[in-house]
């Protein structure tokens, strides 16, 4: 292409160089950018990886009085809301989909995707303030005891309803995690079922099938890699938020099975614990390593979710 | 499938068929979901505005935060919100132009690949992680400041611009490349002068979406720009900011540092919304002008 | 096409005004050489060094930016220079100082109050001991109506709710004072928790902060909390009674925390490092502490720091009553303004 092989033309030898060499460097800059993110994180937490060794993922005590720091608690606890955000947010998202992008009328459907999208809008912080003086009190005094009331005397899932019924705790970061990223995968899902012949769906409805028919065996099946990518990008979504989730999840340091506990992700517990650490201190160096944990774990998410969505526009 | 479909078509009760009672019960379940989201969305923002709208005065948009048991606005972190927003705009705005320009028109597709692989990752990147970045390159040097912050930021929107300007670069009609072309323009002019200005929409489009994500992002302004109880014009020391505040004072237990914390998140909420309402407006419009050529 | 439509300068224009609008309406920076000074810490002492901010840059060119991250992150920021001073709820050793060439001094005295939040329970009903507290805080005492609790609160009945106990989940001060005081009431807790700024809580839910904390106690029934007391007062939260070292149950209030003040010993305490945890006096509020200001010897904003402490020490103590902190007795001030002159950084000048 001309413009990288420009210093044929004799005329404005300068601009053209400067364009060019320009592009390629706001080019470069994204990737050194990426680059830089994981290998600052690896070397600065450098400190904390030789202490503890392998520990540091598999051992649970964070106990600053002693100087043992390890990423067990936050990692589960990480992983576990956001899984049951995930949980929750997929009946929501697909629900959504299935209405906006099948049974409503098209006029309708355009003002309502436009309106669940603004949900996606807002700010994390704001939704973690509603959900402070909102839902917390709403899960404390009816939620919470209800489910323990239902679940108190199942055996083997009592497990997970026990304890208090203080309203924060890692279920309600899950609640507040699948209200954030419900409209994100509805997008996706939307967009995969928008992608559909509409030749096949035609050819079922004329054999007779209901829409819930043509959704099952026809766009489902046609759209699967689309819909798991746009679940598993929200999954990613999910693990790195930290404000929304700071607020309502409790921030203790304990790893329990009831879904009431307090708990504590890496997000949160490196922006709470981050401005108490000292410059090259082992808790400043442990609080990298997380943050090198977390880019690990979203790292790998995304790139299995941005790999099923590269198929799917391939085989567009 | 077909078969399966024809054989319980022909089933004569159909209206009591389990079939037609199972398309029913989702039917329902579907339009359950979307009310319950509405719901959400709709409680969220009469709180806000329930909250948010009884401190919406003069006052508060024009004295500065205070510190507990003193009346105070907000007018600080308005600025030092609207200045940490704008920088990072300025600086993101041509480099993600630039990124974007490069991975619609880079002659090595294996590399504009990857780069559009990674830039797609970052979009997703933890936000706080990418405030620690900021913090190890910048703030480990230079001391907490305003521009560290609107570095952390600029670097949420060079993906996201870089992503639509490409987008957009590449729905530019080949038509108008080859008339560039040939006019006897070289490459550069006829990208820069001829399909940007012809692909302004989605960049435009692209630009507001990024500032309207960056304007709420709280965790990687932690780190960088610390907030400040005062003004400061110094980009280089630390600057309050809104989401600052409302992390500030939301958690405080003072009835009127909450109630400022709800109409600084009611403010926030209603310049992202409309940034984004305009920007979908704007693709609405683009999109029907396109359909009656 | 042109690239600028004229729609367009019309919109730019428009946001040009708007902004000029807003930049007129701001208040006018006075063109006096007007010092800004930094400073992270405590939030024990944030109300008292905010509210003298507010007040002293009327009255001297000095503006204060306090940030209230913590008593860690104090301590931390300063010896790290990123900010011109570092204000922390527990004494620092003798040993770090020298090395950091950090120099000490105490700006007031404060309390920490227990709080509740029972229903049907008011203000300083329910009588608690530290050993209790301890007990709640290790998980073995879960429910309010437990026979301890109620053995010490025969006249009032005792919902039977779980207790949540909540605690600073970043590291402070405030954690520091009030483990120090467990860890004396309870050998279980010295021997397995200890005292810290941050420890590693066996129950419990974390807040950021002493208002996150105040706020989630507010928010929770069942809850117990330790905040400082100015803020228990300012969000009208339930304190509870304390049994003090002689035996009695006092509540929180400026007598029993000023009786505190009164028994400690001040002249011979190096760096001012007084213990005011279970002062002997009959009283005397058990948790109580002094709050600290840490800053760098050899610089240059030092003088401003120590200008705006002055003011505060000369016209501050008003502020202070108001907002329920002790100020420091008259001979601890005058000891600490000799430790400026001897440490060489109160310049003569900004003395009147």
């Amino acid at each position: 292409m001309a413009i990288f092989q420009s210093k044929n033309r004799k005329n404005n030898q300068i601009l053209p160089y400067l364009f060019t060499s320009l592009t390629w460097c706001s080019g470069a800059l994204i990737i050194l950018i990426f680059i830089g993110l994981i290998i600052e994180l690896c070397w600065q937490g450098r400190q904390a990886f030789s202490v503890f060794g392998f520990e540091f993922i598999t051992s649970t005590t964070w106990n600053p009085v002693k100087q043992q720091y390890s990423a067990g608690v936050s990692l589960i606890g990480t992983l576990l809301s956001s899984c049951i955000g995930v949980m929750l947010a997929l009946p929501l998202s697909f629900g959504c989909a299935y209405c906006l992008s099948e049974l409503m009328p098209r006029f309708i459907a355009r003002y309502m995707t436009a309106t669940i999208q603004l949900l996606a809008a807002i700010p994390s912080i704001i939704l973690g303030m509603w959900g402070f003086f909102i839902l917390v009190p709403l899960m404390s005094k009816y939620v919470q005891p209800f489910l323990k009331q239902v679940f108190g005397n199942v055996p083997y899932v009592e497990i997970l309803f026990s304890g208090g019924t203080f309203g924060v705790g890692i279920l309600t970061a899950g609640l507040i995690l699948a209200i954030m990223i419900t409209p994100f995968i509805t997008a996706m899902m939307q967009e995969s079922f928008a992608n559909t012949p509409s030749m096949l769906k035609e050819s079922a409805y004329s054999l007779g099938a209901t829409k819930w028919e043509v959704m099952r065996h026809v766009t489902l099946p046609w759209v699967q890699k689309g819909v798991i990518g746009g679940i598993v990008l929200g999954w990613g979504r999910a693990l790195g938020e930290t404000m929304a989730v700071t607020f309502v999840i409790g921030n203790a340091h304990h790893a329990g099975w009831s879904l009431f506990t307090s708990s504590n992700t890496i997000a949160s517990l490196i922006a709470l614990e981050f401005s108490e650490s000292t410059a090259g201190s082992l808790k400043m160096s442990s609080l990298m390593a997380l943050g090198a944990v977390l880019m690990m774990i979203s790292f790998i998410v995304l790139f299995c979710s941005q790999l099923l969505l590269k198929q799917v526009l391939k085989s567009r | 499938m077909s078969q399966k479909l024809q054989k319980l078509h022909g089933n004569k009760n159909y209206l009591l068929s389990w079939r037609f009672i199972k398309n029913r019960l989702m039917t329902i379940f579907a339009f359950v979901t979307l009310g319950i989201m509405l719901c959400i969305l709709v409680s969220i923002l009469t709180n806000l505005i329930i909250n948010g709208f009884s401190g919406l005065s003069f006052f508060t948009l024009f004295h500065m935060t205070a510190p507990q048991g003193l009346p105070g606005g907000l007018l600080n972190p308005i600025l030092g919100s609207i200045i940490q927003v704008g920088l990072a705009t300025l600086i993101a705005v041509p480099l993600g132009i630039l990124g974007g320009v490069f991975l619609a028109e880079c002659p090595n597709k294996k590399l504009s690949a990857s780069i559009r692989f990674i830039a797609d990752m970052m979009m997703s990147v933890p936000s706080i992680l990418i405030g620690l970045f900021v913090y190890i390159i910048l703030v480990m040097t230079m001391g907490y400041s305003a521009f560290a912050g609107a570095c952390a930021l600029a670097i949420l929107a060079l993906p996201v611009i870089a992503r639509t300007t490409e987008e957009a670069l590449n729905m530019v009609p080949v038509a108008i490349h080859e008339a560039g072309f040939a006019l006897g323009a070289p490459k550069w002019k006829v990208v820069f002068l001829v399909c940007l200005p012809a692909a302004r929409g989605g960049v435009i489009t692209g630009i507001l979406l990024a500032i309207s994500r960056i304007a709420g992002e709280t965790a990687p302004l932690l780190f960088t720009s610390l907030g400040n109880s005062d003004w400061s014009w110094n980009i280089f020391k630390p600057m309050a900011s809104l989401p600052l505040v409302i992390y500030q004072y939301a958690d405080s237990a003072d009835d009127i540092w909450i109630n400022l914390a709800w109409t600084a998140a009611l403010l926030i909420t209603i310049f992202v919304l409309c940034l984004n309402l305009i920007a979908r407006i704007y693709v609405d419009r683009r999109r029907k002008k396109d359909q009656s050529l | 096409m042109p690239f600028v439509y004229q729609k367009n300068l019309i919109t730019f224009s428009m946001i040009g005004l708007s902004f000029a609008f807003f930049a007129a309406c701001l208040p006018s920076v006075k063109a006096q050489n007007i010092t800004n000074i930094t400073g992270v810490g405590s939030s024990f002492a944030a109300p008292l060094y905010q509210n003298w901010a507010a007040s002293a840059s009327k009255e001297i060119d000095i503006k204060v930016n306090y940030q209230a991250l913590g008593s860690s992150a104090g301590k931390n920021q300063v010896i790290a220079k990123t900010v011109n001073f570092g204000a922390l709820d527990m004494p620092t050793s003798t040993e770090q100082l020298t090395s950091a060439n950090l120099l000490q001094f105490p700006t007031a005295i404060g309390g920490v109050a227990v709080v509740v939040n029972i229903p049907g329970i008011k203000e300083n009903q329910v009588r608690l001991t530290g050993d209790i507290i301890a007990n709640i805080y290790q998980g073995k005492i879960t429910k309010w109506n437990d026979p301890k609790i109620a053995g010490l609160n025969k006249d009032i009945i005792l919902p039977s709710i779980d207790i949540a106990p909540i605690y600073r989940a970043d590291g402070s001060g405030t954690t520091q004072v009030f483990t120090s005081y467990l860890s004396k009431e309870s050998a279980d807790w010295k021997k397995n928790f200890g005292a810290n700024t941050s420890i590693a809580w066996p129950v419990g839910m974390g807040g950021r902060g002493n208002g996150s904390v105040a706020s989630t106690v507010k928010n929770i029934e069942g809850g117990i909390g330790y905040v400082e007391y100015a803020y228990a007062l300012q969000n009208h939260l339930n304190t509870a009674q304390l049994k003090n070292i002689s035996g009695s149950f006092v509540s929180i209030n400026e007598n029993s925390i000023k009786a505190a003040a009164k028994a400690a010993d001040w002249v011979h305490a190096k760096n001012y490092s007084v213990d005011l945890i279970n002062t002997k006096d009959d009283d005397s509020w058990p948790i109580v502490s002094t709050t600290y200001i840490l800053l760098p010897v050899y610089s240059q904003d030092s003088k401003a720091v120590i200008k705006f402490f002055r003011w505060g020490f000369d016209h501050g103590d008003a502020i202070a009553t108001q907002l329920h902190y002790v100020p420091l007795p008259i001979v601890v001030k005058e000891k600490i303004e000799k430790t400026w002159e001897y440490a060489g950084v109160a310049s003569k000048e900004a003395k009147k």
